[in-house]
């Protein structure tokens, strides 16, 4: 197979070549003469790979007539054993490699939203994150092919190719994740490397397949970014000491772009809160983008478990050569299940986040505005209530807010809202959902507005399985 | 105040110390996933190990939360005992991949594989989601045979021998007991389950293979339609018809399933629903005994048929 890969590409290679030089008559005969010579060899390596095919094929058969007939006594060790069918006919299911016997998890996962908002254009200001539904009718806001598996003894590797539709049908692809992870480092420690969704809060580095709602919080969006805080950089965490569960995480970003939402951004248009960016390369370790967290967990009773972090994220931005950005964050969960809990059902989950920022503007000479701090903060809590097997009942409500720039008249993504949202999901099985939900919009600048959202989301393949 | 901070400092130490020395008594500190291969170390390891179980008794085993403090426990063993076969892959990986312990990485002497010193049965020859929850590996609820406890229990002693070899012969002697005491066991309940052969039972989930295997009993009816699928009217109906077709007098429940749906169909097929468990602890008293759990299992399905 290898040998008529190359064979293959030498020819391809030297008609690439043949061609530039066409005007030189003898080269072209020489050439002419090894393209034959290769395939004589190709046809040779061909029928002997053939051979040794059938031979393989007559000895396989021969082995498992044998095994058919052997005495069938139970072997005391005994491992998954293949069917032995020795044909395989299009009639028969082609059986797939088994877990365990493939290098790595696959899967593929899609989420697909439909509904009707009273905004004309819910993209605008009303669903702020990324992978929402952001338009009436229907969006296909996130399919993600999703790999994992140990890379040898030392590292494991993850990575999150993902495909959306935007608002134009136009399909886009994102590198979400791609990364490795040490498993053998001593001391409690575990690096990370790579491109990977920062460890701030609790939402944050999830995938939307895992979120309770169809759409991401707004004080995550306006604070975190509408992609949420991901970036290329490293990260080291520690599991500490103490008898309770607690680990203490540091990540270290390039932190630029828009998925460094709130730090090295250039805006989409060239300008973060009405001031014009100005790109600038790193001049020292202090322009990286930091993001320490510090977690820990409880076990209050066997059934109930609470874990609370607190986050935060510290960076320069881009309105002015000395501009800096920094978030806080903390956040709860607690969950309950019933000890005779069938598929993980009843339960009940709480979960809450609090964020503050202070995005410090530049002054800019162009538009007249002044430096100034511009300081979001908000909060959201949601209560998951698994009432019975494959249900959830589920409502959220959010309130975010922040100090008024001169800009903000204008400015829809920020100002003070709140939202409520009421959600009902039903789990087919572990690998499908169909979700309803219905928002209530209220704004400083836009005034109420009511969606109604369906999701339905399906997922194949191998999947690695979720943290708490 | 010099003597104040270099007391102050001590006490630091002191408290670092503590906290870093972990495996402070020579016992093989162990890890089970399931409370059954729990119950087993205990038997076999007896007090040179600490055995702690990630899953409770009553827990559903494919469904087990993944809490922070499981992580902690993993961080801190130097032995995993898994049933592998799939049944804890819903859970167990994402714990092991924050866990930052070699001792228990695959591979690793502390890995202990349960799966791989059994027969495994129901070997699906595809792999299609729309037949339900099936486990590619094979059906994964192998303990319930009381044979393959005895193979998982020198497979445990092994390990534990390779580990711990100071204490080998402890581990051979306890081996050797728990050994004695299942032969003790077996002989009883063949005596009591031969004239029960062929007998037919229905069950909740498809968890009851190997034991049907071990006792000579059949079980063909299910009150999930597809495994992992909850029970919907019409499969009931056409369930309750079958029972009452072939006398199936016996449902047998887990403690984590609907025991009031099997009460309905066992009410309008005239059988009776029979409580047993995989985990130890799973009935009340057989807490951490794998010998003792088999045995009221053994002792309600028998009682339940005579009938």
């Amino acid at each position: 197979m290898k040998m008529n890969f190359s064979a293959v590409l030498v020819v391809g290679l030297v008609c690439s070549s043949a061609h530039s030089m066409a005007q030189a008559e003898p080269e072209v005969e020489k050439l002419k003469a090894a393209i034959h010579q290769l395939q004589v060899d190709f046809e040779k390596a061909r029928q002997e790979h053939q051979e040794q095919l059938e031979a393989l094929s007559r000895k396989v058969a021969e082995l498992s007539s044998k095994g058919q007939s052997a005495t069938t006594s139970p072997p005391p060790v005994s491992v998954v054993v293949s069917p032995t069918d020795s044909k395989w006919s299009p009639a028969k299911p082609i059986s797939v490699a088994r877990s365990g016997s493939s290098y790595m998890n696959i899967s593929f996962d899609a989420i697909v939203d439909g509904g009707w908002s009273t905004a004309s254009d819910p993209s605008r200001y009303l669903q702020l994150g990324d992978h929402d539904p952001i338009q009436r009718g229907f969006t296909l806001p996130n399919a993600e092919v999703a790999l994992d598996g140990a890379v040898d003894p030392y590292f494991k590797g993850f990575a999150n190719l993902l495909f959306k539709l935007d608002g134009n049908n136009e399909t886009q692809v994102e590198l979400e994740e791609a990364y490795l992870q040490t498993s053998s480092l001593p001391g409690n420690l575990q690096v990370r490397a790579g491109q990977f969704l920062a460890a701030f809060g609790r939402q944050n580095a999830q995938h939307p397949h895992q979120w309770s709602f169809v759409d991401s919080p707004i004080i995550l969006a306006r604070t975190l970014g509408p992609e949420g805080l991901r970036n290329p950089g490293a990260q080291i965490s520690w599991l500490l000491p103490t008898p309770f569960y607690s680990e203490a995480i540091l990540g270290v970003f390039d932190g630029s772009g828009g998925t460094a939402y709130s730090f090295r951004n250039g805006g989409e248009d060239g300008t973060m809160h009405g001031r014009t960016t100005q790109d600038r390369a790193l001049s020292g370790a202090g322009d990286l983008l930091y993001v320490p967290r510090l977690a820990t967990s409880f076990d209050i009773t066997d059934q109930q478990t609470l874990l609370l972090g607190t986050s935060a994220a510290f960076g320069p931005n881009l309105t002015s050569p000395d501009s800096r950005s920094e978030i806080y964050g903390v956040d709860l969960y607690w969950k309950w299940k019933s000890a005779t809990a069938r598929q993980g059902f009843p339960f009940v989950a709480w979960q809450s986040e609090g964020l503050y920022q202070r995005f410090g503007a530049g002054g800019d000479g162009i538009s007249g505005l002044p430096a100034e701090s511009l300081r979001d903060w908000g909060f959201y809590s949601q209560v998951l209530w698994g009432f019975r097997e494959r249900w959830v009942a589920a409502l959220r409500g959010e309130y975010t807010a922040g100090n008024t720039g001169l800009l903000d008249a204008t400015d829809l993504f920020r100002g003070e809202r709140h939202r409520i949202s009421p959600s009902l999901t039903f789990y087919p099985s572990e690998f499908s959902k169909i979700r309803l939900q219905y928002n209530r919009d209220d704004g400083a600048s836009f005034g109420t507005d009511h969606s109604v959202w369906l999701q339905v989301e399906f997922l194949l393949g191998a999947h690695g399985s979720h943290q708490f | 105040m010099n003597q104040n901070t270099s007391f102050q400092v001590k006490t630091i130490l002191t408290v670092l110390a503590l906290l870093s020395a972990f495996p402070a008594f020579a016992r093989l500190n162990v890890v089970a996933s399931l409370p059954d291969l729990a119950a087993i170390a205990m038997a076999i390891g007896g007090e040179h190990v600490e055995v702690f179980s990630l899953a409770k008794p009553q827990e559903d085993p494919h469904f087990v939360e993944a809490k922070p403090s499981l992580i902690l426990k993993l961080s801190r063993a130097d032995a995993l005992i898994e049933g592998g076969a799939e049944l804890e892959s819903g859970w167990l990986p994402s714990l092991l991949d924050r866990c930052r312990n070699t001792r228990i990485a695959s591979g690793a002497p502390g890995r202990i594989s349960c799966s791989q010193s059994v027969r495994l049965l129901e070997i699906p020859t595809s792999l299609d989601r729309s037949k339900g929850d099936i486990h590619a590996a094979g059906n994964p609820h192998y303990l319930v045979d009381p044979e393959n406890a005895r193979r998982v229990a020198k497979q445990i002693g092994e390990s534990f021998e390779a580990l711990d070899p100071k204490n080998v012969v402890a581990y051979q002697a306890n081996l050797k007991k728990f050994t004695t005491d299942l032969d003790t066991k077996l002989a009883e309940w063949a005596k009591l389950m031969q004239p029960l052969k062929g007998r037919e039972l229905a069950a909740y989930h498809n968890s009851w293979l190997y034991f049907a295997g071990h006792f000579g009993f059949k079980i063909d009816i299910f009150l999930e339609p597809k495994p992992g699928v909850p029970p919907t009217p019409p499969h009931l109906a056409g369930v309750i018809s079958r029972m009452k077709a072939s006398g199936v007098k016996v449902i047998i429940v887990d403690p984590y399933l609907d025991r009031r749906t099997a009460e309905t169909v066992a009410a309008r097929s005239g059988a009776v629903v029979v409580d047993v468990a995989q985990f130890p602890g799973g009935i009340k008293g057989t807490e951490n005994d794998y010998l003792k759990l088999m045995d009221k299992n053994v002792q309600a399905i028998a009682a339940a048929l005579v009938k």
